[in-house]
């Protein structure tokens, strides 16, 4: 049996150690704002935060996330008012929608280590999450306004 | 419309409009640098209309109030959308001209998504760039019939005529006394009058419009999106629901002959393996078959999938290789083809050339890859069936179920989720079709997902194409003959015996209707058999048509020592309107009427010269760097692009500026039209630089964002700045989702040659011009 934390409550499972954490959450625990779109750690649509820093949910196994605490897209704020979804939502970034939890994820995790990062950074960190839509101006121009404040 | 009491269930209804601060809004989209050009014409008709195909798509056009509006007694306005929502906006923006056309308050105002039933709500098919184009008339009449019935309510009730009364703000104004009724107020009585003959129906002035045109309404999706709440394909989840992946027979036209699931059955979670039913190829959106695992949670089916062995049987499409199939295109367009359109003598212009120049194209073929990849869940049960996906024509989708389930329309119901992209893949219900077969066999609710791989390496893809254009210069460098092959599979394999030629449909989109002032012209398609399933992709053909064709005007004007843009105002002409009807077979004009989507070369000139000055054509540049430019008219919207390119000494292309122009006639939400067009930019971007699906003995050879790389970030363009060229409501309106995608590849190639005087003539440009 594995327990581990997600948005501040206790979850168990029981299944193979080995499934990507991504799976557990979205068929197991009910929480399908964390997307799938690569399970290669290719395209950050499954970007979650484990113990503070973001990673992609769909190349964690279970066991490592045993005793962890997880935060997704539903729990980074508890009325979904993270300075970050503020900026998202004053841009009016996304197209589709689907790749903008993972989006949101990292923004949130960048901001956090660096309050206030050059485009370099910004490129850097959110390099790992796609949008087929193609809402990268947007994106940057957001993480830029929750870094200074809406 | 329809009259909601507290009492009622009515239609479950989705969290209210979010209303953000209009500074904090035009901040960002100020930011991005796109503006609507200032209004140079004043709108004349507030009344014209215009005809359209929507009539004649399955199911045509409604625009009755009962069907889209209801209205609580809190005042709460409920719209149906009733087009699928992948990104364009459509779900914000016709439920917004119904508000605005009744006088609604957008944040009392919300919006339902319709389940698919064409019957009830008119055509639903959202494809080929349509949803504003075919509807912005129909749901200006359902506002407004709306509006004169919550008038009319009010006017009964004061016992005055209609004609002193007026809607505004959510509510009815007698102008005499004052008096006013809020529409909740008056949603009963309203609710109960029959819908208004269209004689009846007045429609607003355009001045008056509160959100059409201002680009001032957040999508409605939006907290929910940020907050990861909105509903995708997957997301739905039914109590004792299976999750089930599906192994699909590697190269088209194979089939299970035997399998072995002894491994995968031995996993935790995996719960059954079982052979899911095939169709022979050609077979529309049916199900290509292979051999399903379920398990207790999508990841355990995956792995019990990787554990599957699996015999297929041989398929004939086994011979397929791109590069020799490139050869083989390339050959067959050095040969005359069946002419589908012809000018003048274009054999006697080219004997009598003073000089002929050409060029080879070629554009593979690619995948989707919508960052949701398909996904369906279904649960077939007493007879019925329902689907919960992310398809863009629900009302196919139930027709297709209907038939594959043998079961009569009113047993079948396809709830539309959010579609995390679709860029046309989600035109194609076949995953909806496998989990309504695995519900029916496991008598169990059912969601079938596909992987990334599944999705690359299963898609109905755009079509790969050699292009050839030659032209016949007379004494005076004069262009007086222009031939142009296509020789391309046909997407009309997927529904028929391979045709083995392009169809009007196809080569319509950029091959016949050039729009160029040339004496002789001839166009010619070649045979090219299909040998994967072929579909379509967010420009279609425009996207192989414009590329030879915009590249091969630089290449001319190079050849010529002319300035591009000057050469391609030259070769589009004088303005006018180009009529080739006569002269094709079967022109296609988008399922459109041409009297009213004429091939314009006055607006098309427009958006050229409009986007050529705001880019600052032929500006000095830093050393490096190099600008293109091309045009399209592209499902019946006029567009171009001029692209900045800066080529390092290693050969690595970064884009720091692209500026697109587009005329799409009358306009409801500018601020999604420019988000439209900075995300063709990318995926324009993506196509040409990186896009390419390959074959080998019928198997493709990619199968993930590693080997089959899109845009990110950090390579995105710098900055793309969009223009909309302003019209009034006598505009016709055209197409936005698809166009800007199809000039961006030749922009971008035709900068690269002003940087490094590389000429790139095949997609993708990868490493073509690394040092
Ligand atoms: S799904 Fe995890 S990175 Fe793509
Ligand atoms: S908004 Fe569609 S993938 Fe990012």
């Amino acid at each position: 049996m594995i327990t581990l934390s997600v948005n501040g409550q206790e979850h168990k499972y029981d299944g193979d150690p080995s499934l990507p954490l991504l799976w557990f959450l979205r068929d197991e625990a009910g929480l399908p704002g964390t997307k799938f779109g690569c399970g290669e750690a290719l395209c950050g649509a499954c970007t979650v935060h484990v113990n503070g820093e973001a990673v992609r949910s769909c190349a964690v196994q279970m066991s490592d996330a045993a005793g962890k605490s997880v935060v997704t897209i539903e729990g980074l704020d508890p009325h979904g008012n993270h300075p970050v979804q503020r900026a998202w939502r004053a841009v009016n970034v996304p197209q589709c929608g689907f790749c903008q939890a993972g989006q949101i994820m990292q923004a949130a995790a960048l901001l956090k280590q660096t309050p206030n990062p050059t485009d370099a950074q910004i490129h850097t960190a959110m390099a790992g999450n796609i949008c087929r839509c193609g809402c990268y101006q947007r994106i940057e121009a957001a993480v830029r306004i929750a870094a200074t404040g809406v | 419309m329809t009259h909601i009491d507290k009492s009622d269930s009515g239609p479950s209804v989705q969290p209210m409009v979010e209303n953000v601060s209009r500074r904090a809004w035009l901040k960002g989209v100020v930011a991005s640098g796109s503006l609507i050009v200032a209004a140079s014409v004043l709108p004349r008709g507030a009344m014209a209309a215009w005809k359209t195909g929507a009539d004649a798509m399955p199911h045509g056009t409604v625009s009755d109030p009962h069907v889209f509006v209801a209205i609580d007694k809190d005042g709460i306005v409920t719209i149906v959308a009733h087009r699928s929502e992948m990104g364009t906006g459509s779900k914000t923006s016709l439920p917004m001209v119904v508000a605005d056309e009744m006088s609604a308050d957008w944040s009392r105002c919300r919006v339902v998504q319709a389940p698919g039933d064409e019957v009830k709500y008119g055509n639903q098919d959202t494809d080929g760039s349509r949803s504003l184009r075919h509807f912005v008339q129909p749901m200006r009449q359902c506002g407004a019939a709306a509006r004169l019935m919550l008038e009319m309510a009010a006017a009964k009730r004061l016992g005055v005529d209609v004609s002193e009364v007026e809607a505004i703000n959510h509510e009815v104004v007698h102008r005499h006394s004052g008096r006013s009724f809020g529409f909740g107020e008056l949603a009963a009585e309203a609710a109960a009058l029959p819908t208004p003959a269209p004689d009846q129906i007045r429609l607003k002035d355009p001045n008056s419009f509160r959100y059409i045109g201002t680009g001032s309404v957040p999508i409605v999706d939006l907290f929910g999106i940020t907050t990861g709440t909105a509903t995708y394909g997957a997301d739905v989840r039914l109590p004792g629901m299976k999750y089930a992946v599906i192994l699909r027979p590697p190269v088209l036209g194979s089939k299970v002959k035997s399998f072995d699931a002894s491994a995968a059955l031995k996993l935790p979670g995996v719960e059954k393996v079982m052979e899911v039913k095939g169709w022979d190829w050609p077979a529309k959106f049916q199900p290509l078959g292979g051999v399903a695992v379920i398990a207790r949670n999508t990841g355990m089916a995956i792995k019990g999938r990787d554990a599957l062995k699996v015999v297929w049987t041989e398929s004939p499409h086994a011979v397929y290789d791109s590069d020799k199939f490139r050869e083989e295109m390339l050959a067959t367009s050095r040969k005359p083809g069946k002419t589908v359109r012809n000018e003048g003598d274009i054999d006697a212009a080219m004997k009598s050339a003073a000089k002929v120049i050409s060029a080879e194209y070629y554009v593979p073929q690619f995948a989707h890859a919508p960052m949701e990849p398909p996904v369906a869940t279904a649960w077939v049960r007493d007879g019925m069936a329902e689907v919960w996906a992310p398809v863009q024509s629900p009302g196919g989708t139930h027709d297709d179920l209907c038939k594959t389930l043998g079961l009569p329309y009113d047993k079948v119901k396809v709830n539309v989720t959010l579609l995390g992209g679709a860029f046309g893949r989600k035109s194609k219900c076949d995953f909806a079709l496998e989990a309504a077969l695995l519900s029916q066999a496991l008598n169990a609710p059912v969601r079938v997902q596909w992987t990334r791989e599944d999705d690359i390496q299963h898609d109905f893809y755009h079509a790969p194409a050699v292009e050839r254009i030659e032209a016949a210069l007379d004494g005076n460098n004069k262009v007086v003959g222009w031939r142009h092959r296509n020789v391309a599979p046909s997407l009309f394999s997927t529904f028929m015996p391979d045709p083995k030629y392009q169809q009007p449909l196809e080569y319509s989109m950029g091959q016949v209707d050039l729009p160029f002032e040339i004496a002789n012209i001839r166009c010619e398609v070649g045979e090219a058999a299909a040998h994967s399933r072929i579909g379509w992709f967010r420009s279609v053909r425009n996207v192989p048509n414009t590329f030879a064709t915009q590249c091969f005007v630089a290449e001319l004007a190079h050849e010529l020592g002319r300035d591009p843009k000057e050469m391609l105002l030259e070769l589009i002409g004088a303005p006018r309107i180009v009529d080739p009807r006569k002269t094709t077979v079967d022109l296609w004009n988008y399922g459109d009427p041409f009297e009213t989507y004429p091939i314009d070369t006055g607006r098309l000139r427009g958006v050229v010269e409009l986007v050529a000055e705001k880019a600052g054509w032929g500006r000095n540049l830093p050393a490096g760097h190099g600008m293109g430019i091309a045009v399209q008219r592209c499902f019946l919207s006029y567009v171009a692009t001029v692209v900045e390119v800066a080529v390092d000494e290693k050969g690595n292309i970064s884009v720091p500026r692209v500026d697109t122009a587009i005329d799409c006639g009358f306009f409801v939400n500018p601020e999604r039209i420019v988000s439209q067009i900075e995300g063709a930019a990318i995926m324009g971007l993506t196509v040409a630089k990186h896009s390419a699906v390959t074959f080998k003995n019928g198997v493709p050879q990619q199968g993930n964002f590693n080997d089959y790389p899109v845009v990110r970030i950090d390579e995105a363009p710098r900055a793309t700045h969009v223009y909309i060229v302003p019209n009034g409501w006598d505009v016709p309106s055209a197409g936005v989702g698809e166009p800007a995608t199809a000039p961006f590849a030749p922009a971008f190639c035709n900068a690269i040659f002003a940087a490094t005087q590389k000429r790139i003539r095949s997609l993708p440009v990868g490493d073509q011009i690394s040092l």
